[in-house]
């Protein structure tokens, strides 16, 4: 896959706007910092606006960041791979089963302890992975993909709901609602860090799968004959999509259209072709969030926003607006 | 030399039919061959059989004197290149795209370049940065043709390549065709117009219930009892100064008709 002239454009803009916004994302704040605090924070990590700035605002930014750019990836290549516009990172069940690995331990009294959420929902979304990617191998039509998947979330959601209609008291209940509605605060770098390498080897998969993904545009059986090992590129796919998945869920709970509508906000302007559209769409997922992030941290509220909650308030409309414009060009 | 595609007593199932029983057939370079018979004869089982596409339950598959299991994609690729039936493309991509993904083993810039020639040899030299779909259907059809030209593999099988274009079109279809026969492809085709059957091809393997019924030079393939076993026509072939023309009327339909034979 090249790049041409107008693909590094559109993504040097992207870029220039992910930087600008974790910027924004250091500089905005509940806790207002003056020039002088900014200056100390800088020179002294250790002192009182070092501790807001490195400690609570920067890894808020970057996991914002990264859960964004995954989950835009991650929606470009499953709708790419199931040919179908309306397909997101969820659709073949991964963030539900993320979800439900999360409920559980936090249900079992284990939320407090560091990490165990999150490797636990990630637990979840691997072993969905690697279900989903047997199934891809033995079914290739995407019609039967998406059935899985919608047997996957159905089941995964009745779990859940079985958890909490187990949970042993109301406290549980309201923690596990609301790490499910998704948020990116008090994430710190170790949080970040654990999240970094499943979602380094799902951006390497799905970087391989994209030539695949290009030729299923012509169908199974075009793709079939196309030369390119496609049940690999397939599987490369589906492995690296639910990865990227699972590692933003047990990053940031479960956060809504910001997959789905990326790759659409990018076809706009880079075209449709599924390759050219994935990097663009992980940068302009990383642009939606950090968005939606700051925009959590500064409506004021008396309790914070959660981001799923925001994507989904901000990104309904959005989409609906993108459903109209596409509609119109298909009228032509 | 081997042929570039063999059938050995081919069968394939579907659920509990056998949709291809004991069909043997082959393609040479050079030839083109008509795969023709009536909805449901076989016709695309049988390609998709020959391309390693339809597992066989009885039978060998050969592409390049190869049995296509022991063949890689890569390799399966160098010997053959497939226009299926199905026209649906999932994105709206611009058709020198489209047909540069023909040529898939080249690199990006080779490509684009067998995708421009083919796509002015199929009469859309024009329309090459248009998406596909925002083309008629049978200017995507012809795209996709492209993509197949723009292969240049030594074997070259297109399911209906003429469905769904205008009659100049489809007769544009199969010249195209034919001078890939002549450049040294065996090309096979399937088709339900029998008159550019009878014109197209150098040989007809004719189709009925999953078995090969006829097999021949068309005059001898499309023959009055031929006609009448596959296709439930009563009908000959009849030669005109455009070429063959098959005239036909259904078997039961009442006589004499109104409009004549249908041509």
């Amino acid at each position: 896959m090249t790049l041409d002239a107008a693909d590094l454009r559109l993504n040097g803009v992207l870029l220039t706007c992910v930087l600008a916004l974790v910027a924004g994302g250091l500089l905005l704040g509940e806790v207002p910092l003056t020039l002088a605090q900014y200056a100390q924070a800088l020179a002294d990590p250790g002192s009182a606006p070092g501790e807001v700035l490195w400690r609570i605002r920067a890894p808020r930014s970057v996991a914002a960041a990264v859960v964004g750019a995954a989950l835009g990836l991650a929606g470009a290549v499953m709708q790419g791979l199931l040919r179908n516009p309306l397909a997101d990172p969820g659709v073949l069940g991964v963030s539900g089963g993320a979800g439900l690995g999360a409920a559980v331990v936090i249900a079992a009294g284990f939320g407090a302890e560091s990490g165990v959420i999150e490797g636990s929902a990630l637990i979840a979304a691997v072993l969905m992975g690697l279900a989903l990617t047997a199934l891809a191998a033995r079914f290739r039509e995407p019609e039967t993909l998406i059935l899985f998947g919608v047997a996957i979330s159905s089941f995964s959601g009745a779990l859940t709901s079985l958890v909490f209609n187990f949970a042993p008291s109301p406290v549980t209940l309201a923690e596990v609602f609301s790490w499910l509605l998704g948020s990116v605060a008090n994430r710190d770098w170790g949080d970040i860090g654990r999240g970094l390498l499943p979602m380094a080897i799902g951006a390497g998969l799905c970087a391989y799968s994209a030539r695949g993904l290009v030729m299923l545009s012509l169908g199974e059986e075009s793709a079939a004959m196309s030369g390119l090992p496609m049940a690999k590129l397939r599987g490369a796919a589906v492995a690296g999509a639910s990865l990227l998945t699972g590692a933003a869920v047990a990053m940031a709970g479960i956060v809504g259209f910001v997959g789905l509508a990326a790759p659409h906000l990018v076809r706009t302007r880079a075209g449709a072709d599924p390759a050219r559209v994935l990097l663009p769409s992980a940068l302009t997922g990383a642009v939606l969030l950090m968005g939606a992030d700051l925009a959590a941290r500064l409506i004021p509220t008396d309790i914070e926003l959660k981001l799923g909650v925001v994507t989904a308030l901000l990104g309904a409309p959005l989409f609906a607006m993108i459903a109209w414009r596409a509609a119109r060009s298909w009228r032509g | 030399m081997s042929p570039a595609f063999a059938l050995h007593e081919a069968a394939v199932r579907r659920g509990r039919a056998l949709v291809l029983q004991q069909v043997s057939v082959e393609a040479r370079a050079g030839e083109v061959l008509g795969v023709i018979g009536a909805n449901g004869a076989g016709k695309t089982t049988l390609l998709r059989a020959a391309l390693g596409l339809a597992r066989l339950e009885h039978g060998r598959a050969e592409l390049g004197g190869e049995d296509v299991r022991r063949l890689d994609e890569r390799q399966r690729a160098a010997r053959a290149a497939y226009l299926p039936q199905e026209r649906r493309v999932g994105w709206n991509l611009p058709a020198w795209r489209v047909a540069s993904l023909g040529a898939a083993h080249l690199s990006p810039l080779a490509a684009r370049e067998r995708a421009h020639a083919a796509l002015a040899k199929v009469g859309l030299a024009e329309l090459a940065q248009r998406g596909v779909l925002d083309m008629s259907g049978g200017e995507r059809g012809r795209v996709l043709l492209a993509r197949l030209l723009a292969s240049h593999a030594p074997l070259l099988m297109a399911d209906e390549p003429g469905a769904g274009l205008d009659p100049d079109a489809q007769l544009l279809t199969l010249e195209l065709l034919r001078a890939e026969a002549q450049r040294g492809a065996a090309v096979v085709l399937t088709l339900h117009d029998l008159s550019l059957a009878a014109r197209a091809c150098d040989r007809l393997v004719v189709l009925s219930g999953g078995r090969l019924v006829a097999e021949g030079p068309p005059r001898a393939a499309l023959s009055p009892e031929v006609l009448a076993q596959a296709f439930g026509l009563d009908g000959r072939l009849e030669e005109t100064s455009a070429g063959p023309v098959v005239a036909a009327r259904r078997k039961d339909a009442p006589r004499p008709s109104p409009i004549g034979d249908l041509r």
